[in-house]
């Protein structure tokens, strides 16, 4: 019994240390760009390394006026795309889950088409639809959103997707009908609030999709955050690893604050589940 | 009571009422009528362009020319074999190392804040953009990256020599890898966490020590996740255009990059749909790759009931 048990120790003291090695190496490796990024954005000469420290590649980002108004165009678009995703995916979902089941695998299938068809492929089709389309959406950059809302398609059917599945929708739209509330009603007073979580991480990550997108808004010649941090970079490195690093921690603070919220939800469902004597396997840990 | 009676009357009225019903039962699939209708401009439409026009002629007639020149010009087919060997060789390493990530993180608690820090870092690296990944490189390994300048002042090597290897398709993998990585980590997360403690236990019970559990239970039962995350990671790093954009701004040894060169600049005469012929041949590796993907996931299913 002691032997045995002695074994396992001697297992589990040896599964930790290989986990510890692999966050040490696997993650120094991811980690070590990151700090570089700090590093070099903050030297006095950008040829060389020294203990002196400067701020001035991070103020280089306000002073710089291309750069400012690239972020805000990228905000802008990445605030149109949600919205126009939100009023386009969301409602047909809802409706396909309680009304048409029988399109549901057609509208996955759409959904997820855009991870199988490159954006450099779109791109190349893009220019005749956008140039046809002219006179009615005009030319501002934001026409961008059109094909933003097709990119983040497939992470936001998913996310909304998986919160519709784990809870009885069809039940509650079914209790409420019969309680005397229309569609609409349903749609924004029992489901929206019961995929508040799909939604809100549908949104995150077509934001951090859209501040990231290059192919498309490079190949249009729009001047989106990542085309003008690319140019910067030519002439600028310093400004433009500032500005990447600044972004990059944004998005892992939008990602963390979601996944804090999903936590929170998954808690419950958790403590329901225990208290149903399920997931005792998970109890284990 | 009320509320089951109002069920029950509810059920009766979509019952009910045959001729309005009928009409209603039509009317629904007005409901997703938005939706196709801007698939089919955004989506539908660029790619039908494509398509057609990798057959067509400069004057529009339609012709195999475009698709001729893309499988017997030499370039273009050297492209395609470095785009492919890029791809694979950087889904490997991600997928390795991603996968021992991924375990040491499944491993873990599963609500503590290291978990979390580890998933949200992928979701930004993963899906955050590749001109950003490219700069984190260059501030790394480039001539006056920090590791460069490090092995120049620790080891006094010439930075200029040691670090020449940063602009070639070598350079560009290990840039793929630091979204290659975190990805794999996000794909198979859920597979690892789908590992019943119980099957360990009763292995171990078997007298199974750890080698026979990998071999025989876990093993066999990651193994079509992990090769549906290799086939995914393929696709990613194939469709990559950003970081190598950013990274290589002259000369064109990828697929994508020759695609930039047929869009963003003029074009000799004969050539102005070969941008669009490159452009099918990569839906046609992608829709190779996905086909094996989509009989795997198939296959697998058993295994989940």
């Amino acid at each position: 019994m002691t032997a045995r048990a002695s074994s396992i120790g001697r297992r589990s003291l040896l599964r930790n240390v290989l986990r510890w090695v692999i966050f040490v190496v696997v993650g120094g490796y991811l980690l070590i760009p990151l700090v570089a990024m700090l590093e070099f954005s903050t030297r006095e000469t950008p040829t060389a390394m020294a203990w002196k420290r400067t701020a001035l590649g991070w103020k280089g980002i306000a002073d710089n006026p291309s750069v400012m108004s690239a972020i805000v165009l990228s905000l802008e678009l990445a605030a149109l795309t949600v919205v126009v995703m939100l009023f386009l995916l969301a409602p047909t979902m809802v409706w396909v889950h309680l009304r048409v089941p029988k399109m549901r695998r057609v509208i996955e299938f759409i959904s997820l088409l855009p991870l199988t068809i490159p954006a450099i492929v779109i791109v190349v089709g893009l220019a005749p639809v956008y140039s046809r389309l002219m006179p009615v959406i005009g030319q501002s950059p934001l026409v961008l959103t059109f094909i933003y809302v097709v990119l983040v398609l497939p992470y936001a059917y998913r996310s909304i997707d998986a919160s519709l599945r784990s809870i009885d929708i069809e039940t509650l739209a079914q209790a409420a009908r019969g309680l005397g509330a229309s569609w609409l009603q349903v749609f924004l007073r029992i489901v929206v609030p019961s995929i508040r979580a799909g939604l809100l991480s549908a949104a995150v990550l077509s934001i951090a999709l859209v501040l990231g997108e290059f192919t498309i808004s490079s190949l249009l010649v729009y001047d989106t955050l990542q085309v003008i941090v690319n140019q910067v970079g030519q002439d600028n490195a310093q400004v433009a690893v500032a500005v990447s690093l600044a972004a990059l921690l944004f998005g892992f603070v939008l990602l963390f604050i979601v996944s804090t919220v999903g936590a929170g939800r998954r808690r419950a469902a958790r403590a329901t589940a225990i208290e149903a004597g399920l997931e005792e396997g998970d109890l284990y840990e | 009571m009320a509320g089951s009676a109002a069920l029950a009357s509810a059920t009766g009225r979509s019952r009910g009422g045959g001729r309005r019903g009928r009409v209603r039962g039509g009317l629904r699939y007005l409901g997703v009528t938005p939706f196709l209708v801007y698939v089919a401009i955004w989506l539908f439409w660029p790619t039908a362009i494509v398509v057609v026009g990798a057959f067509r002629s400069d004057s529009g007639r339609l012709t195999l020319a475009n698709v001729s020149t893309l499988v017997h010009n030499a370039t273009i087919l050297n492209a395609f074999k470095a785009s492919i060997e890029l791809s694979l060789a950087t889904a490997l390493a991600g997928a390795v190392a991603g996968g021992l990530l991924a375990w040491a993180v499944a491993t873990g608690n599963p609500r503590g804040v290291l978990r979390r820090v580890v998933v949200a870092a992928s979701g930004v690296l993963a899906q955050f953009g590749g001109v950003m990944l490219t700069f984190a490189f260059l501030a790394t390994y480039g001539y006056t990256g920090l590791l460069t300048l490090a092995a120049a002042h620790f080891f006094g090597l010439d930075p200029y020599s040691s670090a020449t290897w940063i602009y070639t398709l070598f350079g560009l993998g290990i840039v793929y890898t630091f979204f290659q990585i975190p990805l794999m980590v996000l794909i198979f997360l859920p597979a690892l966490d789908n590992l019943q403690p119980q099957w360990q236990e009763a292995s171990a019970n078997l007298g199974g020590g750890s080698w026979a559990y990998w071999r025989y239970v876990a093993g066999p039962i990651l193994a079509p996740s992990f090769i549906s995350a290799l086939l995914l990671l393929f696709v990613s790093a194939f469709s990559a255009y950003a970081t190598a954009a950013a990274l290589l701004s002259q000369g064109d040894p990828i697929v994508p990059l020759q695609i930039r060169t047929f869009i963003s600049s003029e074009v000799m005469v004969g050539q102005a749909n070969m941008g669009k012929a490159l452009a099918l041949g990569m839906v046609v590796v992608v829709a190779v790759v996905m086909t094996i993907y989509a009989l795997l996931q198939r296959s697998s299913k058993w295994r989940v009931q």
